[in-house]
């Protein structure tokens, strides 16, 4: 993976050679064709719409089957990716097809939060591919990329301009998915008004520096095709897998009290348009993009994050691991040091509350000590006192007994004066 | 049907004006008729729903006109933390002598945020007021000049790209369902084919009663009325809510000029009842119930406000302890600047004349003592 385009022999003196016979090597790209025949390919579509804008409908039509969808309900909490992955055969041409839904999108009351689970779903296949890359041993050849190619923006017919989630959402996206801006259930816009829609669209996207993907104009086989569709953004679409007779040929079309539109009616819609430019000429271009420039971007971002500079192109894999033991040096030390405070902090905080518990068992001895003394205290008064008490009773038993004797004598007395 | 009743009307003076028998006060509904031509009528309808949807076109369509002409719409940048507007344009139309004061009360902003937490509250704000200004005023001295600012309808326009109602449409009729009359609309009815149409207003009939939302409800007919009338009113019930088209444009189907819209495959046209309700909900809104959405605001919505006013009055009076307030606890409203200050006055006066009976009280007693 160069970090930058130079040409390895800028330096070199080229020379044109003209051939002397048919040497053969004009048979690579078929060589390289049959071989990625036979790996199959794979690509991988996320769509972005509110609930009930037409995405499953969109897929369905574009890709003529029906893939199993249920109906989405509006009272989602949050929004949540759905990935399904299906095998596609057309020709000999094997297609490993995901798509992926966003459920819930546009439905809460509060969509501040709507965009980052999305956001979370792109990076995370991102990362899938470059803890992948990063491996020691990987096996890239059979890995299978869930890294998202194409961003299909569903956008709701209102005619007037994007709306602010829509806006919101999409500067979230560009530097991280090609996004191809569609607007969805376009049978309720007229002509006039679709035009003035549209430039009020790309208006609104150029002024707010959104970056849509643009069909590249680089190779003169489809540099006509695809400027000119450039002009037609964003598709105006409409879906159906229902089939209507209309004239003495059955096509995909809606059918309404005042007419029938036409899927594949260029006047009508611009599936068409799509269909060209998505499938058949451009898709893969959006895998290329995908892995040269989005996913490039994320891994460089990701790097820079872990500490890796690009200072030495030559020996760049030797610094890597240079670095890397670095990192990982610094790492552990943060590691220890990190646990070294957290058990200085144990420490500390054991004395600490042993501190405080001695202290507690201080006051409470003394405590205990002050009690003993008023007790002892208390013990001694009552002592004396019972000894006052027992005095007392003692005295006054003493007198009691000498009253006593004092009246028996007396009665004596009195008989003895009686008798005298 | 007062022409039928002004028939029947002349039919029976006919018949009854030999018999002397005959009072007279059968001419009651004509003496309204013309006494209400006179006085003119006033109709204040509210359109809310997001960006986008129709509504203008479907309020320039109802009534023929062009209300918004230079208006101006926000881009998606602004619209991220728009905050709910309340506008009013008001316009005074007549036809065959009738004359009827027209008030639109737009919501621009609704739903257009990013987040839009209690996006209803401007709006169920503006309703209150608009209850707390007739209250005043009712309860004032002088009511001549009573302007009747009350919402009476109010059109919610539900989306027709999703599965039925969202959280958000939920919340709005909850907050609103018992303080105005709301008729759900399914918005921009031309992305929809026939069974679509059918599919999401029986789902969005079933959420609304899931919900518990209480939408306005057409009025039984009388059981004496004609069979056509009768069938005309099961008809309209059985279509809600309506799925309304709405449009600016002039445009030449089948012969004549129509209002409509222009597709390359077909020209929708509004007043075609197989394309869309619009006939119906112009009908049900002007021709038939206009009055009858009128007296469900004064005699419940507004009633209801009134109601729960004065209680929240009366408690909290009982809770300030006024008991010896020599003034009757009377569940006045704010009453006017003059008669507030009047009654200030008096309080004083009052107290100072209890503070005094105080004193002299006190006199007397240590006098006995």
């Amino acid at each position: 993976m160069a970090a930058t385009d130079v040409d390895i022999f800028s330096n070199e003196e080229k020379r044109n050679l003209s051939l002397g016979g048919h040497v053969g090597f004009d048979s690579l790209p078929d060589q390289l064709v049959s071989k990625s025949v036979t790996q199959g390919f794979c690509f991988n579509i996320l769509c972005v719409g509110e609930t009930g804008i037409g995405k499953s409908t969109l897929m369905n039509t574009l890709f003529n089957t029906m893939f199993e969808n249920e109906e989405a309900s509006h009272y989602q909490n949050g929004v949540y990716l759905r990935p399904r992955t299906y095998d596609l055969q057309e020709s000999n041409v094997h297609l490993k097809l995901t798509i992926v839904d966003t459920v819930g999108f546009g439905d809460q009351i509060n969509k501040e939060e709507s965009y980052k689970p999305i956001v979370d779903y792109i990076d995370t296949q991102f990362e899938n591919y470059l803890q992948e890359e990063l491996k020691i041993k990987r096996s890239l050849f059979n890995y299978h990329d869930t890294r998202i190619h194409i961003c299909l923006y569903f956008i709701a017919p209102t005619g007037h301009s994007l709306k602010s989630l829509d806006l919101v959402t999409m500067k979230k996206l560009d530097s991280k998915v090609n996004i191809i801006p569609i607007i969805a259930k376009a049978d309720t816009i007229s002509k006039s008004e679709l035009h003035k829609f549209k430039i009020k669209i790309m208006s609104e996207l150029v002024s707010n520096g959104v970056q849509i993907y643009q069909f590249p104009t680089d190779d003169e086989a489809v540099t006509e095709i695809n400027s000119s569709m450039n002009a037609h953004l964003p598709f105006a679409v409409v879906g159906s897998v229902e089939e209507v007779k209309v004239g003495n040929k059955t096509v995909r079309a809606r059918q309404y009290p005042w007419g029938v539109v036409q899927v594949e009616n260029e006047s009508h819609c611009d599936f068409v348009k799509l269909r060209e430019m998505l499938i058949r000429v451009n898709m893969e271009d959006l895998r290329e993009q995908t892995h040269a420039r989005h996913y490039e971007l994320y891994r460089r971002c990701k790097l820079e994050e872990m500490g890796f500079k690009d200072t030495d192109p030559d020996s760049q894999p030797f610094s890597l691991q240079e670095t890397y033991e670095a990192k990982r040096k610094e790492f552990l030390g943060d590691l220890q040091r990190k646990e070294e405070e957290m058990r200085q902090m144990f420490v500390n905080k054991v004395k600490e509350t042993e501190g405080e518990l001695k202290e507690k068992e201080r006051e409470l001895h003394e405590k205990f000590e002050q009690l003993k003394r008023m007790h002892q205290e208390e013990k001694r008064k009552v002592e004396e006192k019972r000894r006052e008490l027992e005095e007392e009773m003692n005295a006054f038993n003493r007198r009691k007994v000498a009253a006593e004797t004092l009246s028996l004598s007396q009665p004596l007395k009195k008989d003895k004066d009686k008798k005298n | 049907r007062l022409r039928n009743v002004r028939g029947k009307v002349r039919f029976m003076r006919y018949i009854y004006s030999v018999d002397k028998q005959y009072v007279g006060f059968a001419t009651l509904p004509n003496q309204v008729h013309r006494k209400s031509v006179k006085k003119g009528f006033d109709f204040t309808l509210m359109v809310a729903g997001e960006s986008g949807l129709g509504k203008s076109t479907l309020v320039n369509s109802l009534f023929l006109t062009d209300l918004y002409k230079d208006r101006k719409l926000l881009n998606a940048e602004e619209r991220i933390n728009q905050t709910v507007e309340i506008t009013k344009h008001t316009v005074d139309i007549e036809e065959k002598g009738v004359k009827l004061k027209l008030t639109i009360v737009d919501t621009p902003g609704f739903g257009d945020a990013v987040n839009n937490n209690e996006c209803w509250k401007p709006i169920t704000d503006y309703i209150d007021q608009q209850f707390e200004q007739y209250f005043r005023d009712e309860s004032g001295l002088n009511r001549k000049n009573i302007l009747d600012n009350r919402v009476h309808c109010c059109l919610y326009f539900i989306p027709p790209f999703g599965h039925g109602l969202r959280p958000v449409d939920v919340e709005f009729m909850k907050a609103l369902h018992e303080k105005v009359n709301i008729v759900p609309l399914i918005s921009k009815a031309d992305c929809l084919t026939p069974n679509e149409v059918k599919k999401l207003k029986d789902r969005v009939r079933d959420e609304i009663e899931h919900f518990g939302i209480k939408v306005y409800q057409f009025p039984e007919c009388d059981s004496d009325e004609e069979e056509e009338f009768k069938q005309m009113d099961k008809e309209l019930k059985e279509c809600t809510p309506f799925a309304v088209i709405g449009s600016n444009t002039v445009v030449e189907a089948r012969g004549q000029r129509v209002r409509g819209r222009l597709y390359p495959w077909g020209i929708v046209e509004v007043e075609n009842q197989s394309h869309c309700d619009f006939v119906k909900l112009r009908n049900m809104l002007i021709r038939s119930h206009m009055h009858d959405l009128k007296d469900v605001t004064c005699d419940v919505h507004y009633e209801n406000y009134r109601a729960h006013c004065i209680q929240e009055m009366t408690s909290k009076l009982a809770q300030d302890n006024r008991t010896d307030s020599p003034l009757p606890i009377l569940p006045l409203p704010t009453p006017d600047v003059e008669t507030e200050r009047l009654i200030k006055m008096k309080d004083e006066e009052l107290k100072r004349m209890q503070e005094m009976l105080e004193k002299m009280q006190q006199q007397m007693h240590e006098k006995d003592q």
